[in-house]
C-alpha cells in the first residue's frame, strides 16, 4: 500500500481503465449479479445506476474485495487482480466509500483517519488530514468524535482517508442519501476535481438525477444483469426505459365508487433520519387504492409506518373513520383495523422457526389460553388451499419461497380489514405470484378495504392504482390521478424532473 | 431421517467423548474407571435411602431448568438463575422461622413464600432489562451476588445460630415447617411439586398462546410487535415465571432438604440447571431425564470421594465435559450441514 | 497509612491482570465468560506445577497456558463455529472451576515455593512511595508493568486502534483490511494469558497453596470491574484498586461486632457497581457531558465496544 499525497497524482502512473468481465454471484437461489461486465475509463465520471436490488450493491463489493465472486474476471489496465479480501482491492488502489460511510462512531476524527493506515506520526497525519480537507473546502474537528458528524461530513473523512492512503479508484455507493444539498454540492465539485485528476470515479445511485447532473457515462443494471450504456448526456426516458424495462400498455382499473372516507391524515408532520414529511393531507375512501411511488428512501416507507403507528408525527392528525388515532400506537391501530405489512418479509413479517400453523395461530390475536391444535392444523390447510400456499401445516417460514412467503403473510390478515399498508407487495415475486397478490387484494378491496402500497414498479403503480402519490427527496412531489398519467410522465417525477 | 440420526449420532458422540474424558482422568487419578462409575451408580440409586437423596436433589434442579426453558424460550439468558433460587430459599426460610400456625399452613405459605420471592427477584432482572437496557446476563449476575451476599449477612448476622455466629449455617427451623417425608428424606411434595413445574411447563410452552408468543418473541422480536404481541410484556412475564420456578425450588432446598438456611442454599443447581437446558436443546420434554442423570452423577461422586479418596468435583468435570462437548458438537454439524448446502448449489 | 496502601496494591495485582486481560478481548469484540473458572483451573495449575517442578517461572508459565487455551477454545467456539460466546464461556467457567477442584485434591495443604520478595534497591527508600510502590515481589511489579502496557498499547499504538476498531466496528475494520477474526483469536489468547497469570499470582502469591475454591468469585468480580470501568484501562484498574481497598477495609472492620453486615456487603460492591454503571449509560445527559468534555469523555464513557459478543461475517 503506498501513501502517495493526493496533490502528485498526475496523469503518469495512473490506470487508464478498470474492466469488470462476465461477474456471477448468487446468494441462494437469488442471482445477484449475472453476466455483469462494466468498462470505466480514467478521467470519466462513470454512473452505474439502477433501481435497488438490481445488484450494483453487489458488484461493488466484489469490486472492493468484501465478497469474492463465482466467476469472472477484474483487471486494472489491463492488469487481471484477484481481490479476496479489502485488503487486496486496498493494495490495488480501489477504495470503497459505502452508503453508511464506516466509521467507527465513538473514536476521534483523527483516530478515523489513521485506522488501518501504515504507520505514520500523529502529527504529520494531523496535518495531512488538515491539507486535503483544505483542497476540497471540507472542514474537521480532528478531535471531535465521528459521532458528532453529519453524514456528509462522515462522508468527506471518508474520501480523504482513501486518498490518502493512494486510492486510484473512488467507488460510491449511493452517496446522497441524507446529506444536505450544500455538502452535495461540495461533493460533486471534488468527485469533479479528482476525475480531472485522472481517478477512476464510480458513482453508484439509484437517483437519476444525479447521474445526469454529474456523470459523463452511465452503465444502466437491472435484475442482476447490465441492461445498456451510455454517453451522457441522453432523454431521460432513455434512461427510464432501462431502469424499469419496458412499460407495459396500462389496462385500467373499473372506476372507483367513492365510499366513506376511511384513513384521514391531516397537516401531518413527520421525519425519520433521512426524510421529512411536512404538512400532509390525504383523505383515502374505502375501496380505494392508493400507489405510493418514488426511488427508495423519498419518504414511502416513513408514510407507510407514520400511518401504522410505528413512527409518531410531531404535528398533525391521523384518523380512521372519523376516529382520532394520532396518539394510538401500534398494537392499537392495528386493533382498529389498520394492517401493516413491511417489505422484509423474514425480517420483519414472519418468523424463522415457526410454522405455518403457529403463524396463523399468532396472527388470530385469540384471546383464548390454549391453543387447540387440531382445529389449529385443520384450519392451516383450509388457508393453504385457499391460498395456494407451496407449503404444508409444518411448513417453516424460511423454507418457503418469496412467492409463498407473501402469500403466507396476506392470508395471516383478517378478511375484514379497513385500512391495509403494504410496502413493495410482489418485490422479488415471479409474475404468477405477483398477478395472486393482486388478485387478493382487488378482492379485499371491492370488500371495502383501503389499500395504500409502496412500490419501485411503475407497471404496477399504474394498474392498480386510484391514485398516485409521488415523492422525492424525502417529501411529496405530487398526487396524481393514475388514469390520466402515464409511465413517461411517471417517470420524469420519480426522478425529480417534472415534465411541462 | 438423516437429520434424525445425524442428531443422535453428535448426541452419542458428545457423550462417548465425554465418557473417555472422565475415565482418563480417572485413570490418571489412579481410580479405576468402571469402579467409579459402579459406584455413582450405587451411590445415587443403589439403594432406597440413596434414592431418596437423588430425588431430593433432582427436585431444585429440575424446577430451576423448567424456569430457565421459559425465559430461554423468550430468547433471555437468564443467569440470575442462582439468585432467585436463593431469594426463594430467604423467602420461605422467613416464614418458617416467623410463622406460627399448623404445620400445613407454614408449610404452604412457605412453598408460596418461596414461589414470590424467586418471582419478584426474577422480575427485578427483567425489569433492569425492559426498562434500563441493563443486558440481563450482567444484570443477572449482579443480582445472583446480591443475593448471596445476603443470605450470608442474614446467616451470620440477624438470623445466626444463638450464641455463636457461624457460616454453617441458622438455626434448624422449627420442625411444623418442615416437609412432611417417608422416611428419612423423601419428601413426596416436593417430588410432586417438581412434577407439576416441569409438566407445567411443559404444556404452557406447548399447548398455550401465551407459549407461542413467547417463542415468537424470542425469535424475533421485531416481527413479533408487528403481529400485535407485546414484547416488553412478555420479556418480563418469563422472567417472573422463570423466577417463580427457580424461587420454589429453593423454598424446597430450605424446607425439604436443608431445614435450615446455610450460604451454599442454592446448592448451585441455578447454574446446574443452564447445563441441564443446554444440554437439553432447550426441550422441556428432556430435562427431566436430563435433571436427573445429572443429580445421579451429583450425589453418586460423593461416594467416590468417601471410598475412593477422590475429589467428588469428578460428577461436576462429567457434567462441564458433556454438555461443552455437545455444544461444540452441534456447532460443528451445524458448520458441515452449511458447507454441504453451499456446495450443492454451486 | 503507607503499609495499608501497600496491602491494598499487593491485594490489587491480580485483579489487575485479570482485568486487563478482560479488557482487551473485550475490546476486541470477545466476552471470556470462562474468567472465574480459568482463574481457578490456572491457580491450581500454577502451584501444583510450581510444586512439582520447584520452580516458580515454570509454574506461571504453566498456569499462562491452561488459560489461554481454555481462552482459544472460546474463540473458536465462537468464531469458526459461530457459537454463543456466552454459552460456551459459562459452560466452560463451570467445567474449569470442577476440573480444578478434581485434579487439585493431590495438592491441597502442599507447602510450595512461592514468589519471592523483591524491593527494588534505591526506590524502597523512598519515603511513602518506597514503601507503597516499591516493596513489592514481583508478581506486584508485573502488574504495574501489565496496567501501563495494556494503556499504552489500546491508546497509543496503532494495533491498539485497530484492536478497538475491531470490537466497536468488525465490519468497517474489515473494510480497512484488517484481519478481524484472525485478531480477535490473537487478542482473546493474549488476554487469557493474561488471566492465567492472575490464577498464578493468586496461589503463588497471595495465598501460597492451593484449596478448593480458592479464588472464589474473582473472575465474576474482575468481570464486573471491567464493565465499571467503561472497558477503560486506568477506569478498570481503579476499579481494582478501590475493591482492593475495600476488602482491607473489610478486614480491619471484620472484629468490630457492630459493623458485621458492612463487611459482608463490600464483596457484592462491584455488582451493585456494575449494575449502577450499565443503568447509567443509558441515561442521554451522561453521553451529551461526554461529547462536550473530549478529555473527560474518553474517561467516562461506559459504552461496551458496540460490536462485542457478535459474530462476524463477511457476507
Amino acid at each position: 500500500m503506498r501513501v502517495q499525497p493526493a496533490e502528485t497524482i498526475s496523469t503518469l502512473g495512473q490506470p487508464m481503465s478498470l474492466e469488470l468481465r462476465d461477474i456471477h454471484k448468487h446468494f441462494g437461489a437469488v442471482r445477484a449479479n449475472d453476466g455483469v461486465t462494466l468498462r470505466v475509463e480514467a478521467g470519466e465520471l462513470h454512473g452505474l445506476l439502477g433501481e435497488n436490488g438490481a445488484g450494483k450493491s453487489t458488484l461493488m463489493k466484489v469490486l472492493s474485495g468484501f465478497i469474492e465472486p463465482d466467476s469472472g474476471a477484474i483487471a486494472l489496465d489491463g492488469t487481471p487482480l484477484t481481490l479476496r479480501s479489502p485488503r487486496d482491492a486496498i493494495a490495488a488502489g480501489i477504495g470503497m466509500l459505502h452508503q453508511d460511510p464506516l466509521v467507527f462512531l465513538p473514536f476521534s476524527v483523527l483516530d478515523n483517519f489513521v485506522l488501518g493506515s501504515p504507520p505514520t506520526d500523529r502529527d504529520v497525519a494531523r496535518a495531512e488530514l488538515a491539507r486535503l480537507a483544505r483542497q476540497f473546502g471540507f472542514a474537521f474537528d480532528a478531535d471531535a468524535p465521528a459521532r458528532s458528524l453529519t453524514v456528509g461530513e462522515r462522508q468527506q473523512l471518508e474520501i480523504v482517508r482513501l486518498l490518502w492512503l493512494g486510492a486510484r479508484v473512488l467507488i460510491l455507493d449511493e452517496p446522497t442519501t441524507g446529506i444536505s444539498a450544500m455538502q452535495q454540492a461540495m461533493l460533486f465539485d471534488a468527485l469533479r476535481t479528482l476525475a480531472g485528476q485522472g481517478m477512476i470515479v464510480i458513482f453508484v445511485s439509484h437517483k437519476l438525477e444525479e447521474i445526469e447532473t454529474l456523470c459523463d457515462r452511465v452503465t444502466v443494471m437491472r435484475r442482476g444483469r447490465t441492461v445498456g450504456e451510455a454517453t451522457l448526456p441522453v432523454p431521460i426516458t432513455r434512461l427510464v426505459d432501462m431502469m424499469f424495462g419496458e412499460a407495459v400498455s396500462v389496462t385500467g382499473r373499473p372506476a372507483l365508487t367513492r365510499g366513506q372516507v376511511t384513513l384521514q391524515l391531516e397537516g401531518v408532520v413527520v421525519a425519520d433520519r433521512l426524510t421529512a414529511l411536512e404538512g400532509l393531507d390525504l383523505s383515502a375512501t374505502a375501496g380505494e387504492v392508493i400507489g405510493l411511488a418514488g426511488l427508495e428512501g423519498s419518504g414511502q416507507r416513513t408514510l407507510l409506518r407514520t400511518c401504522a403507528g410505528l413512527l409518531r408525527p410531531t404535528a398533525g392528525s391521523i384518523s380512521l373513520s372519523g376516529q382520532d388515532l394520532t396518539d394510538r400506537g401500534y398494537h392499537q391501530r392495528l386493533a382498529a383495523g389498520i394492517h401493516y405489512l413491511p417489505a422484509g418479509r423474514l425480517e420483519e413479517g414472519l418468523i424463522r422457526g415457526l410454522t405455518i400453523t403457529e403463524h396463523f395461530q399468532l396472527a388470530s390475536g385469540s384471546k383464548r389460553f390454549l391453543v387447540p391444535w387440531d382445529e389449529a392444523r385443520r384450519d392451516a390447510e383450509a388457508r393453504i388451499a385457499e391460498h395456494s400456499i407451496k407449503g404444508t401445516v409444518d411448513s417453516t417460514a424460511e423454507a418457503l419461497s418469496g412467492g409463498n412467503q407473501q402469500r403466507l403473510l396476506l392470508a395471516m390478515v383478517p378478511e375484514e380489514v379497513k385500512v391495509l399498508l403494504m410496502e413493495h407487495p410482489t418485490r422479488g415475486l415471479d409474475i404468477a405470484s405477483a398477478d395472486w397478490v393482486w388478485g387478493q387484494l382487488i378482492g379485499r378491496v371491492e370488500r371495502g378495504t383501503t389499500v395504500m402500497f409502496a412500490s419501485a414498479d411503475l407497471d404496477e403503480l399504474l394498474r392498480y392504482s386510484d391514485r398516485i402519490v409521488v415523492f422525492f427527496g424525502g417529501r411529496v412531489l405530487e398526487v396524481l390521478d393514475a388514469a390520466a398519467t402515464d409511465s413517461d410522465r411517471l417517470g420524469h417525477l420519480i426522478g425529480g424532473r417534472d415534465v411541462a | 431421517m438423516r437429520g434424525v440420526w445425524g442428531r443422535v449420532g453428535s448426541k452419542t458422540a458428545a457423550v462417548g467423548l465425554a465418557l473417555i474424558v472422565t475415565a482418563v482422568l480417572l485413570l490418571a487419578s489412579g481410580a479405576s474407571p468402571i469402579e467409579s462409575f459402579r459406584l455413582i451408580w450405587q451411590g445415587s440409586v443403589g439403594n432406597g435411602d440413596k434414592l431418596a437423596d437423588t430425588f431430593m436433589a433432582w427436585v431444585p434442579l429440575v424446577l430451576a431448568a423448567a424456569g430457565l426453558v421459559v425465559t430461554f424460550s423468550a430468547g433471555l439468558w437468564n443467569i440470575g438463575v442462582e439468585g432467585q433460587v436463593v431469594m426463594g430459599a430467604i423467602a420461605a426460610a422467613w416464614v418458617a422461622r416467623e410463622l406460627h400456625a399448623p404445620s400445613a399452613a407454614i408449610i404452604t405459605v412457605a412453598l408460596v413464600a418461596g414461589i414470590v420471592g424467586g418471582l419478584l427477584w426474577g422480575l427485578l432482572a427483567g425489569a433492569l432489562k425492559v426498562y434500563g437496557k441493563v443486558n440481563e446476563i450482567f444484570g443477572g449476575l449482579g443480582l445472583d451476588f446480591v443475593a448471596t451476599g445476603l443470605v450470608v449477612y442474614l446467616v451470620i448476622g440477624p438470623w445466626k445460630r444463638s450464641g455463636i455466629a457461624s457460616t454453617s449455617g441458622t438455626d434448624p427451623f422449627p420442625t411444623e415447617a418442615w416437609l412432611p417425608t417417608i422416611g428419612d428424606k423423601l419428601a413426596p411434595i416436593a417430588v410432586l411439586l417438581a412434577v407439576l413445574g416441569v409438566v407445567g411447563v411443559y404444556l404452557l410452552m406447548r399447548g398455550t398462546f401465551f407459549g407461542l408468543r413467547l417463542k415468537a418473541v424470542g425469535a424475533n422480536p421485531a416481527s413479533a410487535h408487528i403481529m400485535g404481541i407485546s414484547t416488553r410484556r412478555h420479556l418480563l412475564a418469563a422472567m417472573a415465571i422463570g423466577g417463580a420456578l427457580a424461587g420454589l425450588g429453593g423454598a424446597v432446598q430450605a424446607i425439604g432438604f436443608q431445614h435450615k438456611l446455610v450460604p451454599a442454599i442454592s446448592g448451585g443447581y441455578g447454574f446446574l440447571g443452564i447445563l441441564v437446558v443446554l444440554l437439553a436443546g432447550y426441550r422441556a420434554s428432556l430435562i427431566a431425564p436430563i435433571a436427573f442423570f445429572f443429580v445421579m452423577i451429583s450425589v453418586g461422586s460423593t461416594q467416590l470421594s468417601l471410598r475412593l479418596g477422590l475429589n467428588s468435583a469428578v460428577g461436576g468435570v462429567v457434567q462441564g465435559t458433556l454438555v461443552l462437548l455437545t455444544v461444540l458438537v452441534g456447532g460443528w454439524q451445524i458448520k458441515r450441514s452449511r458447507l454441504k448446502a453451499r456446495l450443492a448449489e454451486d | 497509612m503507607d503499609a495499608t496502601l501497600a496491602t491494598i496494591v499487593a491485594a490489587a495485582a491480580q485483579l489487575i491482570y485479570a482485568t486487563m486481560g478482560e479488557t482487551i478481548a473485550e475490546k476486541a469484540g470477545v466476552i471470556n465468560l470462562s474468567l472465574d473458572g480459568s482463574i481457578m483451573l490456572s491457580a491450581m495449575a500454577g502451584f501444583a506445577i510450581t510444586y512439582i517442578t520447584g520452580s516458580v517461572i515454570v509454574g506461571f508459565v504453566a498456569a499462562t497456558m491452561v488459560s489461554a487455551v481454555i481462552a482459544a477454545l472460546i474463540a473458536f467456539a465462537s468464531i469458526e463455529l459461530k457459537l454463543n460466546q456466552i454459552a460456551v464461556g459459562f459452560v466452560l467457567t463451570l467445567l474449569a472451576t470442577e476440573l480444578s477442584s478434581f485434579i487439585g485434591t493431590a495438592y491441597v495443604g502442599a507447602r510450595g515455593t512461592s514468589v519471592p520478595h523483591l524491593a527494588i534497591p534505591l526506590l524502597e527508600d523512598i519515603p511513602f512511595l518506597g514503601t507503597v510502590l516499591f516493596s513489592h515481589n514481583l508478581s506486584v511489579y508485573g502488574s504495574f508493568v501489565v496496567l501501563i502496557a495494556t494503556y499504552l498499547f489500546l491508546y497509543r499504538t496503532r494495533r491498539g486502534l485497530e484492536l478497538q476498531g475491531i470490537g466497536e466496528r468488525p465490519e468497517a475494520a474489515f473494510a480497512r483490511g484488517i484481519a478481524v477474526n484472525k485478531l480477535r483469536y490473537l487478542y482473546t489468547v493474549i488476554g487469557g494469558a493474561l488471566v492465567g497469570l492472575a490464577g498464578a499470582a493468586y496461589s503463588l502469591d497471595v495465598m501460597f497453596g492451593w484449596r478448593e475454591n480458592l479464588t472464589l468469585n474473582f473472575g465474576w468480580i474482575a468481570l464486573a470491574i471491567v464493565i465499571f470501568g467503561g472497558w477503560h484501562p486506568m477506569r478498570v484498574a481503579f476499579g481494582c484498586y478501590l475493591f482492593g481497598a475495600l476488602q482491607v477495609v473489610a478486614l480491619k472492620l471484620q472484629p468490630v461486632e457492630a459493623l458485621q453486615g458492612v463487611s459482608q456487603i463490600l464483596p457484592i460492591m462491584p455488582f451493585v457497581l456494575m449494575i449502577f454503571t450499565l443503568l447509567v449509560v443509558y441515561l442521554d445527559w451522561f453521553k451529551e457531558f461526554g461529547d462536550r468534555h473530549p478529555a473527560w469523555r474518553k474517561l467516562l464513557s461506559s459504552e461496551p465496544p458496540a460490536g462485542i459478543g457478535r459474530v462476524f461475517e463477511r457476507e
